[in-house]
């Protein structure tokens, strides 16, 4: 059977269609004014990298903050269930998923089949989700694809107060003009969402082995300050951005 | 360059009616805050000068700045004060600082002589914290509580609305009290997700008065909600940037039940006019010991 997944965030749309287990496309889009624009051309981008028609789909379920905007959806599943299963798919040995997205993030514990056995969630605060190393970024004036490369080169702890965006990118600019190097600055902001993530997550209890999924598992940088501040190995997938929808297709097979 | 509309008026003042050359006691308080720096001059236990400026990027230059603008169309030089005490966060970079306090008891203090000494309750609503200070009949703190862990309820979250909303940060507070029907609060409590769900709002069609009343009212809730964990006595005055804001100060007498004293001055300058008072006592005490 060939199944699809679409994970609607905040930031990004992805859909991931598998066929009987079998990864077969994904695409990610922007997700612009119109999350139903965006949800349509995500959806018709992984159809034809797959090379397949919406009427050959059996089953679609929709996932992320705004999985109730997929009309054309046969289900609908929350964004942890789908993290677990995506990635207890990617890798069966993993047992913590965290999961850092623009706006929201959340750890899961799991099974090796992808089943939630326990999981937390921020969505109250800024401070420790995407939003938040884009705003430093800005502050430091340096492109978020450019973040990782600078702070891998940081050899200096700074202690930085993070308990708020808004007061850190004043913290920031301080820094900026104590004539910090940036590439210390950069990596304060890494260890900065890293530490609020590891106090998160270790509400659960961090168990191995230990995914890092989401947006921000794309900077380098993040993950070599989660290493240090977890105390062991993340694993991250090549695309850590179409796991929830990866997980969404999934669950429509089962 | 686009117009900086969190861009709030300094402003300075002195009194032309008093000879300072006579007095036997001329003292100042300056607070260094996270987002504006004040200046006080007291000559002889009255308010003779201050200046309320933009804190900068270094603290003794902001604590400079902040006195040049207190000293402004008077002829007294820095050098004629003879006591200074340095207030508020960036106090310990106050260069000319005779003695520091902590800007608690300041504005306490300062509360107790800019609205009476019947006030009993003070809230004061800076630009990166916000706290509630219980006082008495002499200004003396015997409660306090404190955010200053997150921007909402604070004077950097009403700035990044005035960016958003390309409104100058002063006409905020009116334009909220300009609607048909008061909204619903933002429900978002982080100011980077009220952002977020502001421009939301704006997109599915309501007014930009609309919306600066949901951020308002989302703000005097939560402070509201600081103030009835502390209690509130009468009288109850508000100080700080936001004090200025009558979208947010009238939710809060609304939600609380109860009125805020007017000031005759600048409500920022509360803890810096509080640190020339101590300087004052601390000068005498000074002097007796001679």
């Amino acid at each position: 059977m060939i199944t699809a997944g679409i994970d609607v965030g905040i930031q990004t749309v992805k859909a991931v269609i598998v066929r009987d287990n079998q990864l077969l496309s994904h695409s990610l889009v922007m997700a612009g004014w119109d999350p139903e624009i965006s949800l349509r051309e995500a959806m018709d981008e992984a159809m034809e990298k797959a090379g397949v028609s919406q009427d050959k789909i059996g089953k679609i379920t929709a996932t992320g903050i705004g999985r109730k905007e997929v009309s054309f959806a046969n289900d609908y599943a929350t964004e942890v269930t789908c993290d677990a299963k995506g990635a207890a798919w990617l890798f069966p040995s993993v047992r913590t998923v965290i999961d850092i997205g623009a706006e929201e993030s959340r750890g899961a514990k799991c099974d090796s089949t992808g089943k939630v056995l326990d999981f937390v969630n921020n969505d109250k605060c800024a401070a420790g989700v995407g939003a938040f190393v884009e705003a430093m970024a800005r502050a430091l004036e340096v492109k978020i694809e450019d973040m990782a490369e600078l702070s891998l080169q940081s050899q200096k702890e700074i202690a930085m107060n993070v308990t708020c965006v808004i007061f850190a990118e004043s913290e920031v600019i301080s820094l900026i003009h104590a004539k910090t190097p940036k590439h210390d600055i950069a990596r304060a902001i890494h260890d900065a969402i890293s530490s609020r993530t590891t106090a998160m997550v270790r509400r659960i209890g961090i168990e191995k082995d230990v995914a890092m999924i989401g947006g921000v598992a794309k900077n380098a940088g993040v993950i070599d300050s989660l290493r240090r501040y977890l105390g062991v190995d993340v694993l991250v997938p090549e695309n850590p951005q179409i796991v929830g929808a990866l997980g969404a297709a999934l669950l429509a097979v089962s | 360059m686009s117009p900086e509309y969190f861009r709030w008026e300094e402003s300075n003042w002195h009194s032309d009616d008093k000879d300072w050359r006579k007095a036997k006691m001329i003292t100042a308080g300056i607070d260094v805050g996270s987002v504006s720096s004040q200046a006080v001059i007291m000559v002889d236990g009255e308010l003779f000068a201050y200046g309320n400026m933009r804190t900068g990027s270094d603290s003794p230059d902001s604590a400079r700045k902040a006195m040049q603008g207190a000293l402004e169309g008077t002829d007294m030089k820095r050098e004629d004060i003879q006591f200074t005490v340095g207030t508020g966060y960036g106090r310990v970079n106050v260069p000319f600082a005779d003695r520091l306090i902590t800007e608690i008891a300041c504005h306490a203090r300062g509360a107790n002589f800019l609205y009476g000494p019947t006030v009993k309750t003070v809230l004061d609503m800076g630009g990166q914290d916000c706290k509630v200070i219980r006082c008495n009949e002499k200004g003396k703190v015997t409660e306090f509580l404190m955010n200053d862990k997150c921007a909402a309820g604070t004077g950097r979250g009403m700035e990044v609305m005035s960016e958003l909303f390309a409104v100058h940060i002063g006409e905020i507070g009116s334009m909220s009290m300009d609607i048909i029907k008061e909204p619903l609060p933002v429900s978002s409590t982080c100011v980077v997700f009220a952002k977020s769900e502001a421009a939301g709002l704006m997109r599915s069609g309501w007014s930009k008065n609309d919306v600066l009343a949901a951020y308002c009212g989302a703000m005097a809730h939560r402070v509201s909600n600081l103030l009835k964990r502390v209690g509130v006595e009468e009288d109850f005055a508000i100080t700080g940037g936001i004090a200025k804001n009558i979208g947010v100060v009238s939710r809060i007498e609304k939600e609380i039940g109860i009125k805020a004293l007017t000031p005759d001055f600048d409500t920022q300058i509360a803890g810096a006019l509080g640190g020339a008072i101590f300087a004052g006592d601390l000068l005498l005490k000074s002097r007796k010991a001679i």
